[in-house]
């Protein structure tokens, strides 16, 4: 018995030591620092309770990329939810060059956040005179417009959002791939036989309800994703000058407030706090909604 | 073939509609698969054209002049430590990879099959940890490296990136399954835990580790946040902060920018297309979609 005990913590000790310090000690260490006064420094002695909470609350930046990520995630969910799904139900019904498409739509997740925020900011949608899209507009003889500085209409959210929907889509389509090959051919033969019309019918009550765990997890995913959006926010819209106060999600604000100029690193963990809070409500609000958890079918 | 009871006239119909429409998805599909290789094509286009190329009013699909020396001038730069940046990515990828997989697989086995009494405890601490975005953490995180003294090393860039509740959730799941007979022939050979694992789990199960290795090298590969906080100092950039550094300078030279995007892209390109069979059987199999 005892044997067992120590083998178990051989194998599991290193690991669980580990995520302890490094995600547990963080943790309460943000919880701690957050009800101090802890400008420049990891050691504070000002307590001053939740001023932080209230001065983030009534931050008007703060508050702002809240909104940001709400509209960011309202564009980005549906949009990389129905193109993935797409995508997959086209590749899967391939019978020649399944796997050719499938690598074409997937290869974008071995390209980092910060080489498409390169290739979107500095190419395709340059403003300047040599940009893509700008070319392919003059060919139309529309204007040249500059993406990412025009705030109305607010064309940069093209930008952030296309950039994303490129660089995830593939991922979320292997998902659905995985999915739709759990189905079973007899559900769609059944179909056949009840006289249901391969395409829109079949689809709508069959392929669709049977996808209903990979859509709940891909929906899950998407949103904790959204909410952890900093690299290509921070690489297509800060330059030299700082960033614009525009298109501000959570993490940028948060790592301006924390680990920029001022190092409010309280402050900056009250924001942490409030954020981890606001996307465990989520993530629990949405898992209900879905019945995630509750065993049926 | 659609099959309905209303005469052939119908089903001939049908079956054009459906050759249409299966042509339609082809043509659909290959407009898609071009526009998704763009900003690919674009990489190597402005990398290795000349700067007059990329900055020229007229835009062109093909460069006038292919600039292999690019390639050279860009590790020639001293203003951007760019093989620097290159091999301590390459280090902190592998090192991440390796240390992760290791640690991840020796607790999912550990959780999986050696009984102990609080063993489900100690799981659902682990996987609440999931629940946490990493993201959420980086403030206080950044606190402890630095106050551990960690802040521009190696170490604070790899060590507390290793701990990936996720692959270990992976690792668990997967054992579970692993097959009961080939462990008690073990343990009739006299074998312990330790060398089960090492003699009989871990060469039975390469499956799993190559999923789980490249989708942490991937990540390691492509982190920004944490080697941008981290890696405050020139020395311990990782060539997503040098790139990152360039495209937010006031003064970039434009050609030697995408050379190094395309050079940073290259080492995942190569894993991506080795591997890719067992990168999609890691997504499928992460377990995410139940």
């Amino acid at each position: 018995m005892r044997h067992r005990t120590l083998w178990f913590w051989i194998f599991v000790g290193p690991f669980a030591a580990g995520l302890a310090l490094f995600t547990y000690v963080p943790l309460a260490w943000s919880l701690y620092l957050s009800f101090f006064d802890a400008h420049n420094t990891v050691s504070p002695t000002h307590f001053i309770g939740f001023d932080n909470y209230a001065s983030m609350l009534r931050d008007g930046a703060f508050t702002d990329s809240l909104w940001t990520f709400t509209v960011f995630s309202l564009f980005i969910v549906p949009a990389t939810y129905a193109l993935s799904l797409a995508l997959a139900l086209m590749v899967n019904r391939l019978r020649a060059a399944q796997a050719f498409f499938r690598s074409v739509f997937f290869l974008p997740a071995a390209c980092s956040y910060v080489v498409a925020a390169l290739v979107w900011k500095l190419s395709i949608f340059n403003g300047v005179r040599f940009g893509l899209a700008n070319t392919v507009l003059g060919w139309f003889g529309s204007d040249q417009t500059a993406w990412l500085s025009t705030t109305h209409p607010p064309w940069y959210w093209l930008v952030i959002v296309t950039l994303r929907l490129w660089l995830q889509a593939g991922f979320y389509m292997v998902l659905f791939l995985a999915g739709l090959q759990r189905i079973s051919p007899q559900l769609y033969e059944a179909a056949a036989v009840d006289g249901a019309r391969p395409g829109w019918q079949v689809f709508r009550h069959i392929t669709f309800p049977q996808l209903r765990a990979t859509s709940v997890a891909v929906v899950l995913l998407l949103v904790i994703n959204a909410f952890q959006a900093f690299d290509e926010f921070y690489n297509l819209l800060s330059d030299a000058r700082g960033y614009p106060p525009y298109a501000r999600p959570p993490l940028v604000y948060l790592y301006y407030t924390a680990l920029g100029q001022g190092q409010n690193l309280g402050l900056g963990s009250a924001g942490a706090v409030i954020l981890a809070l606001i996307i465990a409500v989520v993530t629990i609000v949405q898992a209900r909604w879905f019945g995630l958890g509750r065993r049926e079918d | 073939m659609a099959r309905t009871r209303t005469g052939t006239t119908i089903a001939r119909h049908d079956d054009a509609l459906v050759r249409a429409g299966r042509a339609l998805r082809i043509v659909l599909l290959i407009a898609l698969a071009a526009l998704f290789l763009i900003p690919f094509y674009l990489l190597l286009r402005n990398g290795l054209a000349t700067e007059q190329d990329i900055t020229s009013p007229q835009w062109t699909f093909f460069p006038s002049d292919l600039q292999w020396s690019n390639i050279r001038e860009l590790f020639d730069d001293p203003a951007v430590p760019m093989a620097r940046s290159l091999l301590n990515s390459a280090l902190i990828a592998v090192a991440t990879t390796l240390g992760t997989v290791l640690l991840a697989s020796l607790a999912g086995y550990g959780l999986a099959r050696i009984p102990y009494r609080h063993a489900n405890k100690v799981f659902y601490g682990i996987l609440g940890t999931l629940m946490v975005p990493a993201a959420v953490t980086f403030v206080p995180s950044f606190v402890l490296v630095s106050t551990l003294g960690w802040i521009s090393t190696l170490r604070g860039l790899i060590i507390p990136t290793l701990f990936s509740a996720f692959a270990c959730f992976i690792f668990r799941q997967y054992f579970l399954g692993f097959p009961q007979e080939l462990e008690d022939a073990a343990k009739v050979d006299g074998l312990g835990y330790w060398r089960t694992y090492w003699r009989i789990v871990v060469p039975n199960s390469r499956p799993v580790f190559a999923a789980v290795g490249t989708i942490v090298f991937i990540g390691a590969w492509n982190a920004f946040l944490w080697p941008l906080v981290i890696g405050q100092d020139k020395s311990a950039w990782t060539v997503q902060v040098a790139l990152s550094t360039f495209t937010t300078a006031q003064v970039v030279n434009i050609h030697e920018l995408f050379i190094a995007a395309a050079v940073s892209i290259l080492p995942l390109l190569l894993v991506f297309l080795l591997l890719q069979r067992h990168i999609v059987a890691g997504v499928e199999r992460s377990g995410i979609d139940d």
